[in-house]
C-alpha cells in the first residue's frame, strides 16, 4: 500500500508500506531509503489526531470552562490536517534565524531529516521561525525556546549569551570557520537599467538618490550595511561618520527587518536602491525576474559571517542535544553547502555544487568586522544605546 | 401669496443639482476607491494563478495550521470575551456601586492601547525575565510565543465589543423589568434568561459578530507574542505576512482571501438577521 508520512514539520515523503512500528508511526520504502513517519490523511487516523491535538492546545490554553472544549474539538475536525505536526514523543529542533535564510532552511531541513533517519536515527521535527536577527534574539531572551540560533552575526548570539546565560562565552570557538557554516556579503540591488547611474558607495550620499536599507536596531544585515559604508569611507579617507550620516539622510524608511527592506524596495517600489544581503539580491532577482533589478557590486564590501550555535540552557534531552548539534555539524557537509551555494550563500566546500552556482559570485574587496575590532567591540559602540548610529540618526 | 408657497411642495435641498451629483459623486468614487478597490484587488491577487493555484495554496500545511488556529482562537475567545461582556454591562447598567467609572475605564483600555503595547505587555509579565514567566516555563507552560500567549492576547484586544455593545442598550433599558420581575417572586436567573437576556440579545448579536471579526483579525498583538514558528503559532494575519514576505504571493492573498471571506460572511449573518427581525430590531435597539 502506497502511503505518505510526515518526517519532520513540515517534510512529507512517501513510499510503500512496509511495517508498522507501533507507536504510532509507521516505516515506509521511499525507493532510495526506508522512512519512519506519522501517517499523514485516511481520514480516520487524521481525526483521532486531531481531536487530540485540539484537546492538548486547549488546555495547554488553561482557559477554559465545560461545553466549549467540544466547539473546539468539532472546529478541530473540521480543519483536519491543520494540526502541528503531532510528533509529542519523537525530539524536536525549533530552529530561530533571521530573514533572508528562509528559503534555505526549508530545503536544508527535508535534506537534514532524511539523512538523519538514514542514519538509522529516530525522526526529528523541525520547526522555523524567522525575523529580523535582532529581534529573533530578543524573542529567546524573553523565551522563545530555540533549540538552535542561526542569526545574522554573532553579536546578538552574543546577546543571548550574555542575558540568559543559556549559552557559553566561547560558543563561537565551537564549530569550524567561525561557527559560520555560510558567508555573504553586501551589494546594490538597483532597478533595471541603473538609471541613477549608481556604481560605488559616493553616489549614494548625493542628494537625489533614495537608499533602503533597515534600522541596524533590529537587523543584522543592516549592521553590516553600516560596517561595509564605513569601510568605504575609511578606505577613501573620508571622516566616515559624516559619510554614514549622508548615507542614513538618503533612508526614507527603516524596515525592522532585511526581508521588510526587500519587499519595501521590490514590490512597494519605493526609492532607488537596496543595500542587501547578496543572497537576498540574488533570490530577489530569480523570483521577481532579471528584467527588474540590476546587481552592483561596489569596490569595498564587507565579508558578513552568519554565524549558527546550540542554544545549551533549552536542551530538554540527550536525544536532542545530538540530534541539534548533528543538524548544526551537517551544515558543513558538501551536500549542505552546495545547498548554501544554490541559495546564492559564498560556502567554503565548493565539492558537491553545481559549477554555475560556484561561478555566480563576483570578486569582492571585503573588508571584516576584524578590521574594526571584532563584534564584541563594534555592537556597543556603534549600535549600542547612545552610540554612533543614534548619534548619526539623531541628526 | 404666503398660502400659495405653502401648499407647493418644497424641496428639503436647496443646493444646486451640479453640486448635489457632484458631492454623491465624490462619496462613490471615494467608497470605490478606499474600500471596494482594495478588497477586489486581495481577490484577483489569489486568483492570479486561477483556482487551482488558490487550491494549492489553502492545502499547504502550513495554511491549514493558521486557519485552524484562528478559528480555534476566534472559537475560544468569542465566548469567553461574550460572558465577560454581559456580567460586566450587567453590572455596570443595573447596580450602583463605587468604582463604577473606573470599570468603565478599564473596559475601554484594550481600545486606546496599541496592539503591539498589549502583545509587550504580555511579553513583560509571562517572559522568560519576569518571575512569573519564569515559573510557568520551568513549570513546561510557556505563555508567550505559545498558544495560550496568542489567546490572551487575541482576549485583550477585543474584550470591549461586547460590553460596550451591550452597556448602552442596557442602561436605555434600565432596571424596571427586572426589578418587576423579581417583586412577582422570579429567581436572579430566571430573570436573566426571560427578561434581561431577551431584551439585550441583538445587541449580544452585534457585539459578539464584531468580537469574532475582531479576533480573526488580529495582527498586531499577536505577531509580538506568536515567536513566529511556522505551522504552530501562526495565525492568519501572521501567515499573510510570512507567505508575503517569502515572495509566495498568491499563497498570501489566497489566505488574505479566505480572511476577506470570514469577515464578509459575519457581515452578511448580521445584513441578514437584521432584515430578518427588522421590527424586532427596532423595537428593542435604537440606534
Amino acid at each position: 500500500m502506497y502511503r505518505t508520512i510526515q518526517i519532520s514539520g513540515h517534510t512529507l515523503a512517501q513510499g510503500t508500506f512496509v511495517r508498522s512500528l507501533g507507536d504510532g508511526r509507521i516505516e515506509i520504502d521511499a525507493g532510495h531509503a526506508r522512512l519512519s513517519g506519522r501517517p499523514i490523511a485516511t481520514r480516520n487516523t487524521s481525526e483521532t489526531v486531531n481531536i487530540q491535538s485540539a484537546f492538548r492546545k486547549t488546555l495547554t490554553g488553561g482557559q477554559l470552562r465545560g461545553g466549549l472544549l467540544a466547539a473546539v474539538a468539532v472546529l478541530g475536525l473540521t480543519f483536519s490536517g491543520s494540526g502541528p505536526a503531532a510528533a509529542q514523543d519523537g525530539v524536536e529542533i525549533l530552529n530561530v534565524s533571521y530573514d533572508p535564510t528562509r528559503e534555505f532552511y526549508r530545503e536544508y531541513n527535508a535534506l537534514f531529516t532524511a539523512w538523519w533517519t538514514a542514519q538509522g536515527n529516530a525522526p526529528v521535527s523541525i520547526r522555523q521561525s524567522h525575523g529580523g536577527a535582532g529581534a529573533q534574539a530578543r524573542a529567546v531572551i524573553d523565551g522563545l525556546e530555540a533549540t538552535v540560533v542561526t542569526l545574522a552575526l554573532s553579536a546578538d548570539i552574543d546577546q543571548i549569551a550574555e542575558r540568559t546565560g543559556k549559552i557559553p562565552a566561547d560558543w563561537q570557538s565551537r564549530l569550524e570557520h567561525n561557527s559560520s557554516p555560510y558567508t555573504s556579503t553586501i551589494v546594490f540591488l538597483v532597478r533595471d537599467g541603473n538609471p541613477k547611474g549608481i556604481e560605488d558607495w559616493d553616489d549614494l550620499v548625493t542628494g537625489d538618490v533614495q537608499v533602503i536599507t533597515p534600522n541596524p536596531k533590529t537587523s543584522g544585515g543592516a549592521r553590516w550595511n553600516f560596517l561595509a559604508a564605513w569601510g568605504y569611507a575609511k578606505q577613501k579617507g573620508l571622516d566616515p561618520a559624516e559619510f554614514v550620516g549622508d548615507l542614513y539622510k538618503n533612508v526614507p524608511v527603516l524596515d525592522t527587518g532585511a526581508r521588510g527592506s526587500t519587499t519595501t524596495f521590490t514590490q512597494r517600489g519605493v526609492g532607488d536602491v537596496l543595500l542587501a544581503w547578496e543572497n537576498e539580491a540574488f533570490l530577489a532577482l530569480e523570483s521577481l525576474g532579471e528584467d527588474a533589478f540590476d546587481i552592483v557590486v561596489p569596490s569595498v564590501s564587507i565579508l558578513a559571517e552568519p554565524p549558527v550555535t546550540l542554544v545549551d540552557g533549552n536542551i530538554t534531552s540527550d536525544a536532542q542535544r545530538a540530534a541539534a548539534e548533528a543538524y548544526l555539524e551537517h551544515l558543513y557537509s558538501a551536500q549542505a553547502q552546495a545547498l548554501a551555494l544554490k541559495h546564492f550563500y559564498r560556502a567554503w566546500d565548493t565539492s558537491a555544487a553545481a559549477p554555475e552556482d560556484v561561478a555566480r559570485f563576483p570578486e569582492v574587496n571585503f573588508v571584516t568586522v576584524e578590521d574594526f575590532g571584532g563584534w564584541p567591540e563594534v555592537q556597543p559602540k556603534f549600535f549600542g544605546d547612545g552610540g554612533i548610529f543614534d548619534q548619526i540618526y539623531e541628526e | 401669496m404666503s398660502d400659495n408657497t405653502l401648499s407647493r411642495p418644497v424641496p428639503v435641498t436647496t443646493e444646486p443639482p451640479v453640486a448635489r451629483a457632484a458631492l454623491i459623486g465624490l462619496a462613490i468614487l471615494f467608497v470605490a476607491l478606499f474600500l471596494f478597490a482594495p478588497l477586489v484587488t486581495v481577490f484577483a491577487e489569489a486568483l492570479a494563478e486561477g483556482w487551482r493555484g488558490v487550491r494549492a495554496a489553502l492545502s499547504l500545511p502550513d495554511a491549514r495550521a493558521a486557519i485552524g488556529m484562528t478559528l480555534t482562537i476566534a472559537a475560544i475567545a468569542v465566548p469567553l470575551n461574550a460572558v465577560f461582556g454581559i456580567a460586566a454591562a450587567w453590572a455596570i447598567a443595573k447596580f450602583d456601586f463605587t468604582g463604577k467609572a473606573f470599570l468603565i475605564t478599564l473596559i475601554d483600555l484594550p481600545f486606546s492601547v496599541s496592539p503591539v503595547v498589549a502583545g509587550l505587555m504580555l511579553v513583560l509579565l509571562f517572559g522568560a525575565n519576569s518571575t512569573l514567566g519564569g515559573w510557568f516555563i520551568a513549570n513546561d507552560m510557556p505563555i508567550v510565543f505559545a498558544y495560550p500567549g496568542i489567546l490572551l492576547a487575541t482576549l485583550f484586544v477585543t474584550f470591549p465589543f461586547v460590553a460596550r455593545e451591550l452597556i448602552p442598550v442596557m442602561i436605555e433599558q434600565g432596571p424596571a423589568e427586572e426589578e418587576a420581575a423579581l417583586t412577582l417572586g422570579a429567581s436572579g436567573w430566571r430573570t436573566f434568561f426571560t427578561v434581561t437576556l431577551p431584551n439585550i440579545r441583538w445587541a449580544l448579536l452585534y457585539g459578539v459578530l464584531l468580537c469574532n471579526a475582531r479576533a480573526m483579525g488580529e495582527f498586531g498583538a499577536v505577531a509580538v507574542v506568536s515567536g513566529k514558528i511556522r505551522g504552530e503559532t501562526a495565525t492568519m494575519p501572521t501567515m499573510v505576512e510570512m507567505f508575503y514576505n517569502e515572495y509566495l504571493s498568491v499563497a498570501a492573498f489566497s489566505l488574505a482571501a479566505v480572511l476577506a471571506m470570514l469577515a464578509l460572511l459575519t457581515l452578511l449573518l448580521k445584513s441578514l438577521l437584521e432584515w430578518r427581525h427588522a421590527d424586532l430590531l427596532a423595537a428593542t435597539r435604537r440606534h
